[in-house]
């Protein structure tokens, strides 16, 4: 289990790297150039809050499972 | 440890859920009354109050809330728990209380969608406040090996708050006439707030602090820095971290989509008349609401973690499944027309000719198509709403009192959960964070991604376009539930309490 976990740890780093491209080009960028005054704050959002949670957020718990962190020992 | 009674811990329980309802109920008359809110302090036809109208349910739903939780996690990790969600229950009880009586836009102005605005934000701050503590609060008074029990009775106040928040609504309307109602009568539910409020606090104001925080402080072991010792310790953050993306995350999509989703997806995608959603959508809490409690007693018996994973797993397989479901029930191609009949009328203040053509079906469904033509528009605005029959409504009760229960077992053992993961020095903090994020940032955007989803579908031409925005719940709870099954140990738990 911790061979797996660690393993797991960089499909989080990976997810949290695409998780990133889909919130900045995608979800981000297009609401903020968008018309509406929602959107615009749906951008805002996404781009500065959203992103930042799941990028250094499942990126750091990547990064922690990868190097056994979260191994049963520990 | 805690030598509470269990009276004694009835009345912590009573003055604790008491005090989170209201919160909860504070914080849901703003998102009930939104349309007449709108119309007096956020005019459609200004986009600067429109702007500022987005950014109060967006920002203080969502945004604002885990900044809540950092600033009053941190207070209630140094002063202690007891003052700390007294201060957020003062706060959210005079913000909703002032929001009632700001004068509207025609009176004062700009300054009224800011009021309104700056109010909201304080009362997002403080509902990001009181949950940790609250639970912290029942956690640490609960007799060891009961904590699930005891403090899944906070985890039903959200859903109650939102109840008696559209019951209070309800009677207002229906004790006075419209045009009262839409004068002043709109402020009542929130004037009610206060005096709520004043008698959870002087109930709260009598209680005891926790015991635990007690006597950690009596010792000198409470903490210098919360917020460093949270998220600056690395043994700490990983919990929180995991706490996020193995639990609340999942918890977060889990509780929009079986309470919010499916009421907007029955009005907005399936047209049903708006008065009977409501009133499906309560009959399926109200049935669902004593789940919290069997699945946090449960949580005690056979651990927190497969209760709240079994039902991240039941949503995962079955959302789509069941919101097919609901669609086909009143889906009117299904259906057999046996009447119809059609009615024309102008309206000559908003230059609009209306047609409102009637449809009788042989279950006794009936869809009215209301055609506006507007004397400056080329193409007439269409507007369907379907009047569902008896036998319909039942079944659609079941498929979202069925999506309720997916939510008891993800929420009722959350709070009790989390409360072990932390120490008691930083628990108020550590554990206020990733329940806010996950419900507030993961669980908030919610219908905003999904509607997303949805018209990307639509414009693309997908035949079951209604179902794509399932799918951020889905690839959401099933990222949260692969990390829960895998880093989360059911038996060897961080407690400290």
């Amino acid at each position: 289990m911790n061979l797996l976990k660690r393993i797991l740890g960089i499909l989080w780093i990976i997810l949290s790297i695409a998780a990133a491209y889909f919130c900045i080009f995608e979800f981000g960028l297009p609401k903020l150039v968008s018309d509406k005054q929602d959107d615009l704050v749906f951008g805002i959002i996404i781009l500065f809050i959203l992103t930042p949670l799941i990028v250094l957020g499942l990126g750091t718990f990547g990064y922690f499972s990868l190097i056994g962190e979260y191994d049963k020992r520990k | 440890m805690s030598k509470t009674s269990t009276k004694g811990i009835w009345k912590v329980i009573s003055a604790s859920s008491m005090g989170t309802m209201i919160e909860w109920y504070d914080f849901y008359i703003f998102g009930s009354l939104a349309v007449v809110i709108s119309t007096k302090f956020f005019p459609s036809d200004n986009p600067t109050t429109s702007f500022l109208a987005t950014l109060a349910t967006f920002a203080a739903g969502f945004v604002v809330r885990p900044f809540g939780a950092l600033f009053f996690g941190r207070l209630g990790d140094l002063i202690g728990r007891k003052y700390t969600f007294m201060a957020t229950l003062l706060l959210m009880g005079c913000s909703t209380f002032l929001i009632g009586c700001i004068p509207s836009y025609e009176t004062i102005g700009f300054l009224a969608p800011l009021l309104v605005l700056i109010l909201r934000l304080l009362q997002g701050l403080a509902l990001g406040g009181e949950y940790g503590g609250a639970a912290t609060y029942v956690a640490e008074h609960a007799p060891v090996g009961q904590r699930g029990y005891w403090t899944s009775w906070i985890q039903t106040t959200a859903t109650v708050g939102l109840f008696i928040s559209l019951m209070v609504i309800l009677v207002t309307k229906n004790t006075l006439s419209a045009e009262a109602f839409d004068s002043w009568g709109w402020r009542v539910p929130f004037w009610v707030s206060i005096a709520m409020v004043g008698v959870s606090y002087l109930i709260r104001k009598n209680m005891d602090e926790s015991p635990v925080f007690a006597k950690a402080k009596k010792e000198g072991s409470i903490s210098v820095n919360p917020l460093k010792e949270s998220f600056g310790n690395r043994y700490n953050l990983k919990f929180v971290l995991l706490a996020l993306f193995g639990a609340t995350m999942g918890q977060g999509v889990v509780w929009y989509t079986g309470q919010f989703y499916a009421m907007s997806f029955m009005k907005t995608v399936m047209s049903i008349e708006s008065s009977q959603v409501d009133g499906l959508l309560g009959i399926a809490l109200l049935l669902g609401t004593p789940f919290f409690i069997v699945f946090g007693w449960l949580s005690d018996k056979i651990g927190r973690k497969y209760i709240m994973m079994g039902g991240m797993l039941l949503a995962i397989l079955l959302y789509r499944p069941i919101y097919k479901q609901m669609y086909e029930t009143v889906n009117l191609d299904n259906k057999i027309i046996s009447n119809t009949y059609t009615t024309e009328s102008d309206n000559n203040d908003k230059k609009e000719h209306y047609v409102i053509i009637n449809n009788e079906y042989s279950d006794g469904t009936i869809a009215a198509t209301k055609q506006i033509s507007h004397a400056e528009k080329i193409n007439p605005e269409t507007q369907t709403t379907i009047t569902i029959n008896s036998q319909d409504k039942w079944i659609l009760i079941f498929l979202v009192f069925v999506q309720v229960l997916f939510v008891t077992m993800v929420y009722g053992p959350i709070a009790a959960f989390l409360v072990e993961m932390f120490p008691a020095k930083i628990r108020y903090t550590s554990m206020s964070l990733p329940y806010h994020v996950g419900n507030g940032i993961f669980g908030g955007l919610l219908p905003a991604i999904s509607t997303y989803f949805v018209t990307h579908s639509k414009e693309a031409g997908k035949s079951d376009f209604y179902l794509d925005g399932l799918w951020y719940p889905i690839i959401i709870a099933s990222v949260c539930f692969v990390i829960g099954m895998i880093y989360i140990d059911n038996k060897d738990k961080n407690t400290h309490i």
